[in-house]
């Protein structure tokens, strides 16, 4: 490991109930942190040379036979290729298959609270978050895909039950994305929507950057199934 | 959950066989059932629903799936579109669960999930494409979310895998769907070849669509 490996860019806080993004750059890694505990952190992605190839949560599931993300796992592109990776994980299980807020869920669950009255404090939700910042890469509600909600844990019982499991991160864990492509990456931090606590309370997040060196030959992610070696080359393929 | 349907497939007004490996699109309007038959078991039909009139509103998967807190589609089920409308119900089902998170089989998912050397055999994703480049009005790939796998068992478990189990699906078991507004159906009937979900043997499906009762 030389310095270089561990060069924060920059670090950034992310309030509660806001929209982040950014085109993270290969060879670079995005670390949330969930400052306080019991945070939300939805995110999608995308190619953002070509953001018709994004996240694809099927392609990402059933290539590595998971309902969860976590250290050792990769997140697929619909075309085969591997756009960021999970080096690093406190907490053991994000959310890929929970959705997002929407304007009338928060509204029903936590009633409202308007920009006019209550200011920067007003309450917000995922969907709208998403959509105005694809709005900003010319991207717009078609271009929407199924978000990660890292640091949550949604349980499926055997007759297909969802469950959402409170308590699942506490103050401090974080996870570690690396770009393995130039990747668009747009990160809120609104409550689950199945986060069962009456109370509105979007958690703020911290995010940060650094240099990392490219993946090994035996890195973790890569040879953690013939999959992901296969999607790993394909991803360097691209960049040849 | 089993529901068997009243209806009687002499009397649709619509049928059509969807060969292994080829797409089937066809608007079906507000208050009509579509039947989907696996005629010879174990198939899967691909499938995904729009708004017909807007096809920015279309079927969610997570929105479904959320919506009734169970990652299973079966009678009962609202197919729920990405602006939160409700596309269709599933009236009958004689085969007890459908999946949503599986998605569709892709020459580019294929070369990750088997071989890089399976980059050439037939996939749904090719079959989507197809289909909605010779229907044409403004669909693109961008278009294509997360579909309904119709016949198709894919159990997650406590500890968050994905299973792939056998199917529970066999010949002459059908799903139907009532229409909630006028939708546009795309569907690929699923050509695998390296999945032994479907014994590697892909099959044809019928389609049948009944008129709303007057």
């Amino acid at each position: 490991m030389n310095d270089n490996s561990s060069e924060i860019l920059w670090e950034e806080p992310l309030a509660g109930g806001a929209t982040w993004s950014h085109n993270l750059k290969r060879g670079t890694a995005l670390r949330i942190t969930d400052v306080e505990g019991g945070g939300n952190a939805g995110a999608i992605f995308y190619n953002c040379e070509n953001p018709v190839e994004r996240y694809n949560m099927p392609d990402t599931l059933k290539a590595q036979h998971i309902a969860r993300l976590t250290k050792g796992f990769a997140i697929y592109s619909d075309m085969g290729r591997v756009l960021l990776s999970v080096t690093e994980d406190t907490c053991g299980w994000h959310d890929p298959i929970g959705g997002h807020t929407t304007e009338a869920l928060v509204r029903a669950k936590y009633g409202e609270k308007n920009y006019q009255q209550h200011r920067n404090a007003c309450h917000r939700d995922a969907l709208n978050g998403f959509l105005i910042e694809l709005e900003k890469y010319g991207l717009g509600p078609r271009d929407l895909v199924p978000n990660v909600n890292f640091f949550s844990k949604v349980e499926v019982g055997e007759d297909g039950g969802m469950n959402f499991v409170p308590g699942n991160s506490k103050a401090g864990d974080y996870v570690e994305l690396r770009a393995e492509m130039n990747v668009l990456i747009i990160v809120n931090s609104c409550q689950h929507p199945m986060d069962p606590s009456a109370t509105y309370q979007a958690k703020p997040l911290m995010l940060s950057i650094r240099r990392v060196p490219p993946p090994a030959a035996d890195d973790a992610c890569r040879m953690s199934r013939p999959e992901n070696q296969r999607g790993f080359t394909l991803s360097e393929r691209y960049f040849l | 959950m089993i529901v068997e349907s009243n209806l009687d497939a002499s009397h649709a007004q619509y049928s059509f066989d969807v060969l292994a490996g080829e797409p089937w699109i066809h608007e079906v309007k507000q208050g009509q059932t579509l039947r989907i038959v696996d005629l010879e078991g174990n198939q899967a039909v691909d499938t995904l629903f729009y708004n017909a009139h807007d096809y920015a509103d279309r079927y969610s998967a997570i929105d479904t799936i959320t919506r009734q807190k169970n990652i299973y589609l079966t009678a009962g089920t609202q197919l729920i579109s990405s602006e939160g409308n409700v596309l269709g119900e599933i009236v009958a089902d004689t085969c007890g669960r459908h999946d949503t998170l599986g998605g569709a089989c892709a020459m580019e998912s294929n070369m990750v999930r088997y071989a890089i050397e399976k980059r050439y055999m037939h996939a749904c994703r090719q079959s989507f494409l197809k289909a909605i480049l010779s229907w044409g009005r403004g669909l693109e790939k961008r278009d294509i979310p997360p579909n309904v796998n119709f016949f198709m068992n894919v159990p997650v478990t406590a500890d968050g895998k994905l299973t792939f189990e056998d199917g529970i699906s066999e010949a002459g078991k059908y799903v139907e769907i009532q229409a909630k507004m006028d939708i546009l159906v795309l569907v690929s009937n699923c050509p695998q070849l390296n999945n032994p979900c479907n014994a590697y043997n892909p099959t044809p499906a019928r389609m049948l669509i009944w008129d709303a009762p007057v």
